[in-house]
C-alpha cells in the first residue's frame, strides 16, 4: 500500500488492519514511535498523518493509503529536540518522541494554557509537565532568533 | 496488542453508494471510522466481530452544512471538525463544548459523531448533547433513507435500532432556542471517560439529558416538568433523581453520581437564570 | 591537583543522554531485535488463592516452546530477601495472575491464541491485611515512657489514615530479552538493578549457564517498580530462552503490567498523641499496618523505612512506633518511590493538623514547635547535626507561598491551603549499605576517563550526575568523562538504583575512585596517562561513615548517614457541585544538601511532586477477587498536563559533609510531603477526609449531613485527661 513517509514515498506490504504503530515499528524499522498502553491513553505512540496528531495505536494501516505520515525520524522538530534535552523536558524520554510530535501542533508562542491543552493526551510521569511547558517555550523562542539568512527566489 | 489481526477482513468501498451495497450483500460488517473505540477492543483482544467495512475515506460524510433552519453534521465529522465549524459554534455550542472534552487532540482528530452514536456507550459525551437538541439521525442503506428522532435511536444498552445493512450518514440538529449548557464530570481533568455528563437548554420548556446514569442517555423529562411548571429546582432535582438508574463501577459510585447530578441540574438552572 | 574545584558539578551542563531520546533513536527493550527471537507469553494463574489440578494445553504444539517448573535448572525461586516467591507455581497458588506457564512462539498471533486450560482447587483467599494470620515482619521502635506520658498528657488525640495502593505507571511497561550466549545467557532489559536480576538468575539457572550477564537498555521510568519485579521477566524470558535455544523477547502490556506486578503497599496507620496545652508533642504511639501481598519481597524493607519516619521530622522524647506487613492473597506490593514513607507522613501530617486543630493553633504554628533542630533525636534515637533543615524548609515555604495571607481568607471561597513538613533518610537504612559493600571505578581512555557502576539512568540523571562528581573530583573536563552503560560483566555491584542513594553513597565512592587515581596518574590527564602507560582502572568500595551506630535488633542508632528535609504548602480549590479537587498551586522547598545539577534537582522535585498529586487525589486501584479491575490507563488515571498544578521549587542546600560536595539523597523525598499538604488544604476547607486517593466520591462521603470538623462517625474523639 502506498502513502508517503517522512517525506518518502513508501510502499508497504502489510495486512490492512495492522495498527499503524506495529507497521510503522516493524515493517518500517522507525522504533521511535513508542508503545505506552494501547489504549490511546498515554500519546507516547503519537505520529502526524496529513499533519494532524493521531495516536497510530489507533490507526488502521489501511486508513494511511495516500497520506503523509510523519515520525519523530522525520519529524522538522529540531529546536524542540535541543530544548527538551537542555531543559531536561526529557527525563527518561519513553514519552518525548510522542511529546515532541504533539507539540508540533502548537504555535508560535503558546500559552501555558495552550501547551496544557495540545498536550492533554500526552502522559508524563517522570517531569510534572513544568520542564516540558519549559523547553517548548524555550524551543519557540529560539525558531525566532534564527540567524537571517538570504533567501534566494528564482 | 491482544487481536489476531490475519484473521480480520476489511472491505475498502470507494463510494458512500459501494459502502451501502457492500452492506447489503456482503454482511455482516462492522463499520470503521476513526477507530477509537473499535481499536482499543483490537487491542485489548475483546473485539466482536471479524469483518469490518471502512468509512474513512469517505469525504462525502464528513460535510457540515445547513439545509434551511436544520444543521446537517455528517456522520464522519471529527470532534476537531466540530471545534473549528463556525455554524456549530453558532448553532450548536453544546456540541463544540462536548467535542472538547471528549480527550486529548489526538483523539478529537480522529473520533467521530458517527462513531460516537453508533457505539452507543451510556458514557458517550456527544449523546445527551443530540437528545437535548431533539436531533435526528439520518440513517441510509443501498434502497432507504430513514430519519429516526434521538429520543428513539437506542432500545437497550449498546443497542440501537439501526439495521445491518444501515449506516449512519448525518445527524440533523433542528434550531435550538434558549441557553445550552454542558458540563462533563470526567475521572480527571481532560483525557477522561466521563462519570456524569449533562447537555441541558434552558427555554420555557427546558430540556436536560444524561449521560453515565443508566444503561443508555436520559432524556430528564419528570425534572424538565417541574422545571417547565414553575415547581422549582428542588422538585426538578427530587424528580431527577428518580429518573436516573446510576451504578457502582471500577469509576465511580451510584451515590456519586445520583448527588452530583442533582447538582449539575441545580448549576444549570443557577448560570442560565436570567 | 586534587582540588575539587566546581567546574561541572553545581551547574546544569549538557547532559550524557545525548540526543537520542528526543530523535527516537534511544534504544529501549522493545526496539532490540535479534535474529530468530521468539516471543513469550506469561499463563497466569486466575485464582488468588488454591491449587492447580490441571493444566491442559488445547493447541497445536508445533514451533512452541513451553516452559513449566520442571524446567527450571536450579532452585525455582525468585531469589531476594526471602525465597519464599516461586518462579513458576508448582501446585500452590496464592495471587491471580501468579505465573504457572511460559510459551514462547515466533508468530505472536500463534503465541496469543494458544488456549492453556487451567483447572483449581480453590481456598478462600485472605484478602484483608488486618485479618490475616501471616506476618512477613514486625518492627517495634520505643524511646522513653509512652504510657505515663499519655496518661499525664494535657490533651491526647487520637485518629486513624489511610492509604490505598498505587501502581507505578512508568510508561514504558516491563520488558526484557534473553539471548544465549558461548554457553551463557545475556539479558537485555528494562530495569533498574541489574545486579538483582543476575543473582535471581544465577539461583534459578544453576549449572546450565557457564555465566549470566544482565544489561540496561535505556530505561523508561521505573521509581522503584523496576527495582525487583525485573528478576521475575527476566526469568521466564531466560527460561524460555534456554529451552529454545532462541533469543525471547517478553514485553508485557499496559493491562498485564497493572494487574501482575508490584505496587505500592496500602497502609493503615494509627495515632495517639499526647500534647500540652502549649502546643508540644510530649508523646507518640503509632500503630503502623501495610499490606504486603502474597510473597515476602521487600515488605521488610518497606515496613521498616516507613516505620523509621512514621514519627515525621519532630521531635519527641517518648515515641513508640509498632509495625507489622502482613501477608494477603493479592499480587506482590513492592517498591515505589519512597518506600514506606509516603504512607506514614501521610498519616503523621495530616494527624498533626488534628492536633493543631484541637489546640486552637496554626498547622504552622504547631510544626515550628515541634519541628527536629540539630541537637535534638529522632524516634531511634539519632542525634541530629546542622544538616537539619526542618525548620529552615518550613519557615521558607510558608513566606515563598504566602501562606498566612491565604490561610486568612476565608473559606467560603472554596480555596484551601494546607502545609506538611517531611523528610526522608538518605541511602540504606541503617547497616544497610554496610552489607550492600556497594564498588564503583574508574578507568582511563584514549579519550579521558570510563566512569563504571551499575547504577542505572532512569531519568533522573544518573549518567549526568556520576560524570559531574568524577570530572571535578578529578580535576578533568567533564566533557572527557563517559559513562559505561551497565552491563552485570563490565560494570561492578554499586548496589541497586534505590533509596535516594545514587548520588549521595554511589557518587561518594566515584569521587574516592577519582581522588585515588589523581594520586595515582599525577599531574598527567587521564588520555595522556593511556597513551604513555596504557590501561589503568581504579576502583573504591563503600566505606561507612565511622560515626555511625546502628542495631538491627533495637532498631535504635542511626538509621540514615543524613537526611534530606522538605516542606509543601499546596493550595486548592474544591468545587461544590461535583466534590473535584483542582490543585492550584504546590510550593515545594527542598533541602538537598548540594544540587549537583540544578536542573536535574528540580526535575525530581517536580516529577515527584506530580506523582504525589496523582496518589493524593485520581489514583486508585480497585480490587475485587484479589485482582486489580481497572488495570487500563482509561480507569487508572495519573495527572494530566491539566491535573499537574504549577509547582514552585526552591533549593536549599545546606551541606552533608559526608555526601559528595556535599549532596544528600534527593529521589524519593519529593514523594513525602504533597499528599498530606493536599489533604490538609481540603481540610482547612471543612471536609474531614483522612485518606488518599481523596477522591470526589470519598469528599462526598466525608462531608454529606454534617459541617465542621468533628462528624458523628469520628468515634475518635478528642480526649482532655485530667492534668
Amino acid at each position: 500500500m502506498q502513502f508517503t513517509l517522512n517525506g518518502r514515498a513508501v510502499d508497504v506490504d502489510a495486512h490492512p488492519m495492522r495498527r499503524l504503530l506495529d507497521v510503522l515499528r516493524e515493517d518500517c524499522a522507525l522504533t521511535g514511535t513508542k508503545e505506552g498502553c494501547g489504549e490511546g491513553e498515554c500519546g507516547a505512540c503519537t505520529v502526524l498523518v496529513d499533519g494532524q496528531g493521531v495516536v497510530s495505536c489507533l490507526v488502521p494501516f489501511a486508513q494511511v493509503e495516500g497520506r503523509d505520515v510523519r515520525t519523530i525520524e522525520g519529524a522538522d522538530a529540531q529546536a524542540l529536540q535541543r530544548a527538551f534535552m537542555d531543559h531536561v523536558g526529557a527525563q527518561c524520554g519513553i514519552c518525548t518522541p510522542g511529546m515532541i510530535m504533539a507539540a508540533m501542533s502548537l504555535g508560535p508562542d503558546p500559552t501555558r494554557r495552550q501547551m496544557q491543552e495540545a498536550l492533554a493526551g500526552n502522559l508524563c510521569r517522570c517531569t510534572g509537565y513544568e520542564a516540558i511547558f519549559r523547553a517548548i517555550s524555550a524551543a519557540k523562542r529560539a525558531s525566532r532568533k534564527t540567524p537571517l539568512s538570504v533567501e534566494v527566489t528564482t | 496488542m491482544r487481536s489476531a489481526v490475519s484473521t480480520l477482513e476489511l472491505r475498502r468501498p470507494r463510494s458512500v453508494r459501494e459502502a451501502l451495497t457492500m452492506l447489503r450483500d456482503d454482511g455482516p460488517l462492522v463499520p470503521l471510522a476513526g477507530a477509537t473505540d473499535l481499536y482499543v477492543a483490537l487491542n485489548f483482544g475483546t473485539l466482536t466481530g471479524t469483518r469490518f467495512i471502512d468509512l474513512w475515506p469517505l469525504e462525502p460524510l464528513r460535510r457540515i452544512e445547513m439545509h434551511g433552519e436544520v444543521l446537517s453534521l455528517g456522520a464522519l465529522v471529527t470532534y476537531t471538525g466540530l471545534t473549528r465549524s463556525r455554524l456549530v459554534k453558532q448553532r450548536l455550542p453544546m456540541l463544540v463544548d462536548a467535542a472538547r472534552l471528549v480527550g486529548g487532540i489526538q483523539i478529537q482528530n480522529r473520533g467521530t459523531i458517527g462513531g460516537n452514536i453508533a457505539n452507543g456507550s451510556p458514557a458517550g459525551d456527544t449523546l445527551p448533547v443530540f437528545a437535548a437538541a431533539e436531533a435526528t439521525v439520518v440513517a441510509r442503506s443501498a434502497s432507504t433513507e430513514r430519519r429516526i428522532p434521538f429520543v428513539d435511536f437506542y432500545s437497550g444498552y449498546r443497542t440501537s435500532v439501526l439495521q445491518p445493512d444501515e449506516l449512519i450518514v448525518a445527524v440533523e440538529v433542528p434550531a435550538v432556542s434558549g441557553q445550552q449548557w454542558f458540563r462533563k464530570v470526567g475521572t480527571r481533568a481532560a483525557q477522561a471517560i466521563s462519570k456524569v455528563v449533562i447537555a441541558a437548554v434552558r427555554a420555557d420548556s427546558p430540556r436536560v439529558a444524561l449521560g453515565s446514569v443508566g444503561p443508555v442517555v436520559v432524556r430528564a423529562r419528570k425534572a424538565e416538568q417541574a422545571l417547565a411548571t414553575g415547581q422549582g429546582i428542588d422538585a426538578a432535582v427530587t424528580a431527577l433523581e428518580a429518573e436516573i438508574q446510576p451504578i457502582d463501577d471500577v469509576r465511580s459510585t451510584a451515590e456519586y453520581r445520583r448527588v452530583v447530578a442533582g447538582n449539575l441540574l441545580r448549576q444549570f438552572w443557577m448560570q442560565t437564570a436570567e | 591537583m586534587a582540588n575539587l574545584t566546581e567546574r561541572a558539578v553545581g551547574r546544569s551542563v549538557a547532559r550524557k543522554d545525548g540526543i537520542g531520546k528526543a530523535t527516537g533513536k534511544a534504544v529501549y527493550a522493545d526496539d532490540l531485535v535479534f535474529p530468530g527471537m521468539l516471543h513469550g507469553r506469561t499463563i497466569r494463574s486466575t485464582i488468588p488463592r488454591g491449587r492447580v489440578r490441571a493444566i491442559r494445553r488445547n493447541f497445536d504444539p508445533e514451533g512452541f516452546t513451553v516452559v513449566d517448573f520442571r524446567d527450571i535448572p536450579g532452585k525455582n525461586v525468585i531469589a531476594l530477601i526471602d525465597e519464599d516467591q516461586p518462579c513458576l507455581v508448582e501446585r500452590e497458588v496464592r495471587h491471580v495472575a501468579e505465573p504457572i506457564l511460559l510459551l514462547a512462539h515466533a508468530d505472536r498471533e500463534r503465541l496469543l491464541g494458544a488456549d492453556v486450560a487451567l483447572e483449581y482447587e480453590r481456598d478462600v483467599p485472605v484478602l484483608e491485611p488486618a485479618a490475616s494470620t501471616v506476618v512477613f515482619k514486625q518492627i517495634h521502635i520505643e524511646k522513653g515512657d509512652v504510657d505515663a506520658n499519655l496518661a499525664s498528657a494535657d490533651v491526647v488525640i487520637e485518629g486513624t489514615y489511610r492509604t490505598g495502593a498505587q501502581e507505578h505507571v512508568y510508561i514504558e511497561p516491563n520488558g526484557v530479552v534473553a539471548v544465549q550466549e558461548e554457553g551463557g545467557l545475556a539479558v537485555y532489559g528494562s530495569i533498574q538493578c541489574p545486579f538483582y536480576v543476575h543473582k535471581a538468575l544465577v539461583a534459578l539457572l544453576g549449572d546450565a549457564v557457564t555465566h549470566v550477564r544482565v544489561v540496561q537498555t535505556e530505561t523508561g521510568g521505573g521509581f522503584g517498580g523496576k527495582e525487583e519485579f525485573p528478576s521475575v521477566i527476566a526469568a521466564h524470558a531466560a527460561l524460555l530462552a534456554l529451552k529454545s535455544g532462541r533469543p525471547v523477547k517478553i514485553i508485557y502490556d499496559r493491562a498485564e503490567d497493572m494487574v501482575a506486578t508490584t505496587k505500592r503497599h496500602p497502609s493503615v496507620v494509627r495515632h495517639r498523641t499526647g500534647v500540652s496545652r502549649d502546643g508540644r508533642i510530649v508523646t507518640m504511639d503509632i500503630d503502623v499496618l501495610m499490606d504486603g501481598g502474597a510473597y515476602v519481597t521487600l515488605s521488610p524493607v518497606v515496613l521498616s523505612r516507613g516505620a523509621i519516619h512514621a514519627a515525621g521530622p519532630y521531635r519527641c522524647d517518648h515515641t513508640r512506633i509498632v509495625g507489622r506487613v502482613a501477608m494477603t492473597n493479592t499480587p506482590p506490593n513492592g517498591a515505589f518511590r519512597g518506600f514506606g514513607a509516603p504512607q506514614t507522613q501521610f498519616a503523621m501530617e495530616v494527624h498533626m493538623d488534628r492536633v493543631a486543630e484541637a489546640l486552637g493553633l496554626d498547622p504552622v504554628q504547631l510544626r515550628e514547635i515541634n519541628a527536629l533542630r540539630p541537637g535534638d533525636t529522632t524516634a531511634t534515637g539519632q542525634t541530629l547535626g546542622s544538616d537539619c533543615s526542618a525548620l529552615e524548609t518550613l519557615q521558607r515555604a510558608v513566606a515563598k507561598s504566602g501562606y498566612a495571607e491565604k490561610r486568612a481568607r476565608a473559606r467560603d471561597a472554596q480555596h484551601g491551603v494546607g502545609v506538611s513538613l517531611f523528610y526522608h533518610g538518605s541511602g540504606f537504612t541503617g547497616s544497610g549499605e554496610l552489607r550492600l559493600a556497594s564498588r564503583a571505578a574508574i578507568e582511563v581512555t584514549e579519550r579521558g576517563v570510563r566512569v563504571l557502576t551499575s547504577s542505572t539512568e532512569i531519568g533522573q540523571g544518573t549518567r549526568t550526575m556520576h560524570a559531574q562528581i568524577v570530572a571535578d573530583a578529578l580535576g578533568v573536563p567533564y566533557e572527557s568523562v563517559e559513562v559505561a552503560q551497565p552491563d552485570t560483566s563490565r560494570v561492578p555491584d554499586s548496589g541497586p538504583t534505590v533509596a535516594s542513594r545514587t548520588c549521595m553513597v554511589v557518587g561518594g565512592i566515584l569521587q574516592r575512585a577519582a581522588t585515588e587515581m589523581r594520586r595515582r596518574i599525577g599531574d598527567a590527564s587521564p588520555a595522556e596517562y593511556f597513551r604513555a602507560h596504557g590501561a589503568l582502572r581504579v576502583e573504591a568500595e563503600y566505606e561507612q561513615p565511622d560515626w555511625i551506630r546502628w542495631d538491627d535488633e533495637t532498631y535504635r542508632g542511626d538509621a540514615y548517614a543524613t537526611f534530606g528535609w522538605g516542606c509543601n504548602v499546596a493550595e486548592v480549590e474544591l468545587d461544590p457541585v461535583t466534590f473535584e479537587v483542582r490543585p492550584v498551586r504546590l510550593t515545594a522547598v527542598v533541602d538537598v544538601g548540594k544540587a549537583i545539577h540544578p536542573a536535574l534537582a528540580i526535575g525530581q522535585i517536580e516529577g515527584g511532586s506530580a506523582q504525589a498529586v496523582g496518589y493524593a487525589l485520581l489514583e486508585h486501584v480497585v480490587m475485587r477477587d484479589g485482582a486489580m479491575a481497572n488495570g487500563q490507563l482509561t480507569n487508572y488515571v495519573i495527572p494530566t498536563t491539566l491535573d499537574t498544578p504549577p509547582i514552585d521549587v526552591e533549593l536549599v542546600e545546606n551541606p552533608y559533609p559526608g555526601g559528595p560536595f556535599g549532596a544528600k539523597g534527593l529521589g524519593e523525598l519529593p514523594m513525602d510531603g504533597p499528599a498530606p499538604a493536599i489533604v490538609n488544604a481540603i481540610r482547612s476547607l471543612g471536609i474531614d477526609v483522612r485518606e488518599v486517593p481523596a477522591l470526589p466520591e470519598v469528599l462526598l462521603r466525608d462531608s454529606l449531613g454534617r459541617r465542621g470538623l468533628h462528624s458523628a462517625r469520628d468515634r475518635e474523639s478528642i480526649t482532655a485527661a485530667g492534668r
